[in-house]
């Protein structure tokens, strides 16, 4: 594996950490965590506290060189987004629960703490 | 999240409407949506405006932002909409004041870099915002000039988005009338027709036309001097009053034809279509954007067709409608536009096709049926409309070495200035200004000639040398030539004169 993945992966792994965290600290339960399927990968899973279930994407950058980290989320990925979601619920059989769909941009920087854009409903 | 509106102009032909550019931003995933109508240029916007944005150091929001041009069933083009867009963007940012932006238009295109820049038609846009009862407009600074001659509304040109920004979170001051170098363009520097030997006869009916606003069809051999008779025509005009001036700029001002003609000229405008035109080049017309044709930007001044003949079967025939109504309706699926189209026509053309069938004709080479069917092209109703068929001959060799300079245009001028105000003088109570314009009723009751020039007249009638209609065609240019001569009211002399100059063209 080349290293620039590696690192990429390193940097991905670290904002999800981070947003994982954000999310306990609101009081979310998170349940599921890189859950994966043929067609993809949901980031984290997480229960609030009035029971609604949360699909959060994640998306990290470490610099805005190239754009907003959720410009890359195209149409066609927040269509993907909104079948795993239905997935992982069908999975769990807990379709027909409340869920909700969010997308958290981390931008991290190198002596402070991961700057998060956390956005409820996306879709 | 927040929601912001700022004010724009949509044009239509010459009309504008007040368009409200509201944009909503809300959380979400980052996306641009432009509702209301827009076409192509207009939908590329987003990436104008975006860029010009980040360039000038201001805040793109990166969210889900609705951007809607209201009233929404109106289509929209052109790429006027950047700025306001853009003020819109800002504003429900909170980057910009919301005061500022009442009541007050604006129209700019972006560049990349936030630079604002030159759109067409921004005479018509202003008009149309005064006339809505806005007080100010913020332009592009290129187009600063065409504003100038307006009084109704402050117009204030901006050259970079920055300075926008910046005049609004100082307050948006009123800002003193950017001001344009006063002088007008006027007669000086044109064509002359001291430049033009000889040609008497060519003269004085050009001279009539003008003062009456007679079409004129000149007819000559090749190199006689038709194209440089009609080219001096503007020159012999008197200048446009404001309004008139304002409505011809407004005219380039939405044709894009800026380059050719300065927004402050008060010359007449000259206008000389390729006989290759097309209609369309001719009337207007146009998909997406109504654009005027050439019988419009001649609007107010002169509209030269050179080898009429030459044209393609229908192109003159499509100039009976607004020679007859003095403006041109244009009806395309995006809607129907009426442009003002009052202009002195005057026709040029070869007596055949080779040129030389003139006086005797010994020189043409051309066939009888050849000749005939020259001249044919010009069909009779359109014939009819014309007052004026005179012959141009070609300059003998005493007129060309005499070599004194003919009248100069500024006497001739002040000729044709004079018999109009005599003219006007006697329209006073009438809505008509030009003796060409004379109704016929009001012809027959009130503007007849003399007794004898009538009896004349009535017994060429009684001949059918001449038809009803070219009866009272006779007594309008009769009326141009007796006010040209200081005279009362037409004489046998005068309708003589004038009943020649009609007629004279079919005898060819």
């Amino acid at each position: 594996m080349q290293k620039r993945e590696v690192r990429n992966q390193q940097i991905g792994r670290y904002g999800e950490d981070a947003v994982a965290l954000y999310l306990a600290n609101r009081g979310a339960e998170v349940i599921d965590r890189n859950w994966r399927i043929k067609e993809g990968e949901i980031d984290i899973v997480a229960r609030n506290q009035s029971g609604l279930f949360l699909f959060v994407e994640v998306k990290t950058r470490s610099s805005l060189a190239f754009g907003h980290p959720l410009e890359s989320i195209t149409p066609q990925k927040a269509g993907r987004l909104q079948r795993l979601a239905l997935a992982w619920l069908a999975t769990h059989r807990a379709l027909g629960c409340e869920y909700r769909i969010d997308c958290a941009a981390v931008l991290l920087h190198i002596n402070s703490e991961p700057q998060i854009d956390y956005r409820a409903g996306v879709l | 999240m927040s929601v912001a509106q700022v004010k724009a102009i949509s044009l239509l032909g010459l009309v504008g409407e007040v368009v409200l550019v509201e944009s909503d931003i809300s959380d979400g995933l980052p996306s641009y949506s432009l509702l209301g109508l827009p076409d192509a240029a207009l939908n590329e916007s987003r990436d104008r405006v975006r860029a010009a944005i980040v360039n000038s150091e201001l805040n793109w929001p990166n969210r889900k932002v609705v951007v809607s041009l209201s009233p929404a069933w109106l289509p929209k083009s052109g790429s006027s909409f950047d700025l306001p867009i853009a003020l819109s963007l800002l504003s429900a940012q909170g980057a910009i004041p919301e005061e500022g932006l009442q009541e007050t238009i604006f129209i700019g295109e972006l560049a990349l870099d936030g630079s604002i820049r030159s759109i067409r038609g921004v005479l018509p846009i202003l008009i149309a915002a005064s006339r809505a009862g806005i007080k100010r407009a913020v332009i592009p600074s290129a187009n600063i000039e065409e504003s100038s001659l307006l009084t109704g509304i402050n117009s204030i040109g901006m050259s970079h988005l920055r300075d926008v920004v910046e005049w609004l979170r100082n307050g948006a001051p009123d800002v003193a009338r950017t001001n344009v170098s006063e002088s007008k363009f006027t007669h000086e520097n044109q064509a002359d027709f001291a430049d033009v030997a000889g040609q008497k006869s060519a003269r004085f009916a050009a001279e009539i036309s003008a003062v009456g606003g007679h079409h004129l069809l000149m007819i000559g051999a090749p190199g006689a001097g038709k194209t440089m008779i009609a080219q001096r025509l503007p020159s012999i005009l008197p200048e446009l009053s404001t309004d008139a001036a304002i409505e011809v700029s407004a005219m380039h001002s939405i044709a894009g034809g800026f380059a050719q003609r300065s927004p402050l000229s008060l010359l007449p405008p000259f206008v000389a279509p390729h006989h290759s035109a097309t209609r369309v080049a001719i009337v207007g017309g146009g998909a997406n954007v109504i654009r005027p044709g050439a019988c419009s930007l001649a609007h107010n001044g002169v509209l030269f067709i050179d080898e009429a003949p030459e044209c393609d079967a229908g192109i003159l025939d499509s100039l009976r409608q607004p020679l007859e109504s003095g403006n041109i309706s244009i009806s395309r699926s995006i809607g129907t536009v009426i442009f003002p189209a009052q202009f002195l026509l005057v026709l040029a053309a070869n007596p055949c096709p080779c040129g030389k069938f003139l006086g005797r004709g010994r020189n043409c080479t051309c066939s009888s049926l050849q000749v005939r069917r020259y001249l044919a092209k010009l069909s009779g109703p359109l014939m009819d409309r014309i007052d004026l068929k005179i012959e141009v001959d070609s300059i003998s060799r005493s007129e060309f070495s005499a070599m004194q300079s003919g009248e100069a245009s500024s006497q001739i001028r002040a000729r044709v200035i004079a018999a109009r105000a005599r003219a006007a003088e006697r329209f006073a109570e009438y809505s008509w200004k030009l003796n060409s314009q004379i109704p016929s009723q009001a012809l027959r009751r009130d503007f007849a000639p003399e007794r004898s020039a009538l009896n004349f007249l009535h017994d060429e009638l009684d001949r059918e040398r001449i038809t009803a209609r070219g009866l009272h065609k006779i007594i309008r240019v009769a009326w141009s030539i007796a006010d040209l001569r200081g005279g009362k009211v037409p004489t046998l002399e005068d309708v003589q004169l004038a009943h020649s100059m009609r007629e004279k063209g079919r005898a060819i």
